[in-house]
């Protein structure tokens, strides 16, 4: 145990720095590449930007496209430097090199909402510096000082001769001369902003609406083949034996085969593949995950948390107070197996030929599936290919460690000289995915005499996302998942500076990663947050509910020493009318979560009917992620993200029972229906700050503030999700 | 078989029990119209019959022979996108997109119905349209927006 005393908490202030700066060290530019690269599709000015002679300006974007808006930002941020319009810009997703790795991963990876904040320097000093080169290009060949020169809308003016030229024009100069790029450029000051800072509609947003958007299920090649697999019932299950005869014998199936994901029907088409798939006689060894299921996770979990874990924290006492303490509050939560059931299911094109293998894939994670694939064929991993289009969806799904939907069409297609493309159909998205992982949390606490929580003690369980993977270095920390214990912790743990904005001085928090099996566990939108947020947020509530103390007056209270926290409570508690009485029947909640810097807290007000259906009447969400770069994708991201962690605890369920998931599509795993979304009141604090994630911010606190608001109205806690489990229906 | 899509007869070669959904994307190549789940649970393949909403996904292909189908690519016209086209776009709707094609049709058909929905109409009719980004609140609004926009139209 540690005492906690004034140098502990100005060292925690100074992590909180150095974490920011740990983070924002890794906004430094990445390299770009420091000699022009003429070629026939324009000129390389750096690693992101080429100009072709006339005047497009393509962006190559090292970071996915599935909904989150990171086109939208990134466009923004090269167009503003390079004083054009970001919707004029053509996009390519960047190739899978090094040099286009996240300088914050180190892998191409697109995850953690941390886009935005990882492209704000590098897309801008890429935008300026081709901006330099085109100045000097211009001032060399006109004989006039950069300083009389100026931008815009893509052409180099000079005002007092009337001269310009567009950047198209100026590429040939450019390359005459030899102008290099400048080692160092000067970026705008936020006050020059004309792009950055405001609304902007969604960079790829028309294509989205008129049909013609191309997602990874969309695309068409030559000669291709559609794959349909029977996967085993069981995960981890494998073929003993099959009969195709009867498959053989529809129309349009050119080969059935076993691989390691199952028995897969190639044919001319997805429904000839899916209807011929169906007539497979197959034999299965269900392997060791058969006899699995979810209610054993929810007993043996159950059992694990109380007994000692691995210690992550021990700040003060805790132990000792709660073992002296008149009273003790006890409270287990309890999270069950979620999808991610994205509306564009996985699928995934590969074409294997020679040495070389090109794969057409939505994907998060595209280093991996590059090395999974070159691992799996033996190839050198520069020889594969990765084409990104467009994703349907993503939520964590996309960023498989395994690679599982990607590698199994690069096996479906070995042998085969045309593309294969496998699609799932929704019920093996539903039940042969991977999941958010069951977690149970034990917690204990009391207050002070004065209300306030005195101690806290809490125990996590459930299976690790990252033990046994190759992050297990980074991410292990003494055997723990940090993501498991996602804002848990008061005191840096890891690589991540602290988790929780609050301050509660006995403070001890432990870790059992939970045996793997069933499944495979994968990272869904606001990672461990997902359960933490809930344990931690509704067992605060209780301990408020104890202490006699308002609970968004005890927020304020715990956070009094971050202020960026302390700031978002202090404009939710005014917005969202929390002082004002509430008639009878309503009930109103609060949460609050900080990720990867952001704060972000919400209120709800809900109406309970007798038979426990409940509507939301009210939700206020504030947020502070920095500088907005662009206000109306925070405020979408804010509402979808909300959206998706409401309807994962007001609904969301997977239930193993004899190692087999027994929902199947959404009639029996429902998620969010328009009727069911509540109006989302949004308040995005303005702030100078480097900016910082929204992507999954919002996901969280959602899900304790409504439970909270069912106990406010109901004096019924919920303690097991989802929420409709517990005779809790939202309308 | 001849079918009728986006006003143009064409003739297709699937088996008759082939949901219309597949032979938009895989015969016809017309792949605005998404598959989400293949059991009418998600709205995600919604396209017109005779300018009602159907979902694709269930519909085998002989049950349209001979009916007028229009899908997300037949919404825009010489006079370029639809009122709900723009209403979608001026509001920034989409955020994955995915779902989108089958919210137009399904909000396109809605105001065929009933040109000034209230929200709780709204609600109803379009409780069969999944988005799992819940862009919800956004698509409220912009079934208000082309509400006004399509009534604009006709007085001018």
């Amino acid at each position: 145990m540690k005492k906690r005393d004034q140098a502990g908490s100005i060292s925690r202030r100074q992590f909180v720095q150095a974490g920011g700066a740990l983070l924002f060290a890794a906004q430094c530019p990445v390299t770009l590449s420091t000699k022009v690269h003429a070629s026939t599709a324009g000129s390389m000015m750096n690693s992101f930007v080429r100009i072709d002679p006339s005047n497009v300006i393509t962006m190559l974007a090292n970071n996915s496209e599935f909904g989150n808006g990171a086109y939208t930002v990134m466009s923004m941020m090269l167009a503003e430097e390079l004083d054009v319009d970001y919707r004029s810009i053509a996009l390519e997703a960047a190739p899978t090199t090094p040099e286009y790795y996240s300088p914050l991963f180190r892998e191409y990876l697109t995850a953690g909402s941390v886009t935005t904040g990882s492209t704000f320097i590098p897309m801008r000093t890429a935008g300026a510096k081709a901006r330099a080169m085109l100045l000097e290009a211009a001032s060399q060949s006109w004989d006039v000082p950069v300083s009389e020169l100026s931008t815009r809308e893509g052409t180099v003016v000079h005002a007092d001769s009337g001269r310009q030229s567009t950047y198209g024009d100026l590429l040939a100069v450019i390359h005459r001369l030899n102008i290099e790029p400048p080692e160092t450029v000067a970026l705008k000051d936020p006050s020059e902003f004309k792009i950055l800072g405001k609304p902007a509609r969604r960079y790829e947003g028309p294509g989205k609406v008129d049909g013609s958007a191309q997602f990874g299920i969309d695309i068409k090649l030559p000669g291709m083949l559609y794959g349909s697999i029977a996967r085993p019932p069981v995960h981890g299950g494998s073929v003993i034996s099959f009969d195709a005869n009867e498959a053989l014998t529809m129309p349009g199936v050119a080969k059935v085969k076993a691989i390691r994901a199952g028995v897969v029907v190639l044919a001319d088409s997805y429904w000839r593949a899916q209807k011929a798939r169906a007539k497979l006689k197959i034999e299965w060894d269900r392997g060791a995950n058969d006899g699995v299921s979810s209610e054993q996770f929810y007993s043996d979990y159950r059992a694990l948390a109380e007994t000692p874990g691995m210690l992550a924290e021990d700040i003060g006492d805790a132990l000792g107070v709660l073992e002296a303490a008149d009273e003790v509050v006890e409270a287990t939560y309890e999270m069950p197996l979620l999808a991610h059931a994205t509306l564009e299911p996985m699928n995934c094109i590969a074409q294997v030929e020679g040495d070389t293998c090109t794969i057409w894939s939505g994907t998060q994670y595209q280093s991996n599936d590059q090395e999974v694939i070159s691992r799996f064929l033996g190839i050198p991993q520069q020889n594969v290919t990765i084409h990104r289009p467009l994703m349907g969806g993503s939520f964590g799904r996309r960023s498989s460690k395994t690679a599982d939907y990607t590698v199994e069409a690069v096996e479906a297609a070995m042998g085969e000289s045309v593309p294969v493309q496998i699609i799932w159909s929704r019920e093996e998205d539903i039940r042969s995915g991977h999941y958010r992982p069951l977690f149970v949390h034990k917690l204990r606490g009391s207050v002070d005499a004065s209300g306030m929580p005195e101690a806290w003690h809490q125990v996590a369980v459930g299976q690790s996302l990252m033990q046994g993977t190759k992050h297990d270095p980074t991410y292990m920390v003494r055997g723990m998942d940090i993501y498991s214990l996602d804002g848990c912790l008061q005191e840096p743990f890891g690589v991540f500076p602290y988790g929780t904005s609050y301050q509660i001085p006995n403070h001890r928090v432990e870790s059992h990663n939970a045996p793997k099996k069933g499944i495979v566990p994968q990272e869904w939108r606001s990672v461990g947050h997902t359960h933490t947020g809930i344990a931690y947020e509704c067992f605060l509530d209780e301990l408020a509910h104890k202490g006699g103390i308002d609970p968004l007056e005890l927020r304020l209270r715990l956070t009094k020493d971050h202020a960026r926290m302390n700031r978002v409570l202090s404009v939710l508690r005014e917005k969202s009318d929390w002082d004002k009485p509430l008639p009878p029947g309503r009930g109103r909640g609060v949460a609050s979560r900080i990720y990867n810097i952001s704060p972000v807290a919400q209120a709800v007000e809900v109406t309970v009917a007798e038979n426990g259906d409940f509507t939301l009447d009210r939700v206020v969400c504030v947020v502070d992620c920095g500088f907005a770069v662009n206000p109306l994708g925070v405020e979408g991201q804010v509402e979808g993200g909300l959206s998706f962690g409401l309807g994962g605890m007001a609904f969301g369920n997977i239930d193993i029972v004899n190692g087999e998931v027994q929902q199947s599509n959404f009639h029996d795993y429902p998620v969010m229906r328009l009727p069911q979304m509540p109006k989302v009141e949004v308040h995005i604090l303005p702030s100078d700050e480097p900016p910082t994630g929204i992507g999954e911010q919002a996901t969280t606190p959602i899900a304790p503030a409504v439970a909270n608001a069912l106990f406010n109205a109901t004096g019924r806690r919920v303690r097991r999700f989802p929420l409709s489990s517990q005779g809790f229906n939202l309308v | 078989m001849k079918l009728t899509v986006n006003g143009s007869e064409v003739e297709v070669t699937s088996e008759a029990d082939t949901p219309l959904l597949w032979v938009l994307r895989d015969e016809l190549n017309l792949v605005g119209t998404k598959y989400g789940c293949g059991i009418a649970q998600c709205g995600a393949c919604t396209v017109h019959q005779d300018g009602r909403a159907i979902r694709s996904c269930v519909t085998p292909v002989a049950a349209v022979e001979g009916k007028a189908i229009t899908t997300i690519e037949g919404q825009a016209s010489e006079q370029g996108l639809s009122a709900v086209q723009r209403a979608w776009l001026e509001t920034d709707v989409a955020q994955c997109g995915y779902c989108q094609s089958g919210q137009i049709m399904a909000a396109t058909a809605l105001l065929t119905q009933n040109p000034q929905p209230s929200d709780a109409e709204i609600d109803a009719a379009m409780a069969g349209n999944i988005c799992r980004c819940g862009t919800y609140p956004r698509i409220r609004t912009a079934v208000h927006l082309a509400a006004q926009l399509m009534a604009g139209e006709q007085r001018s």
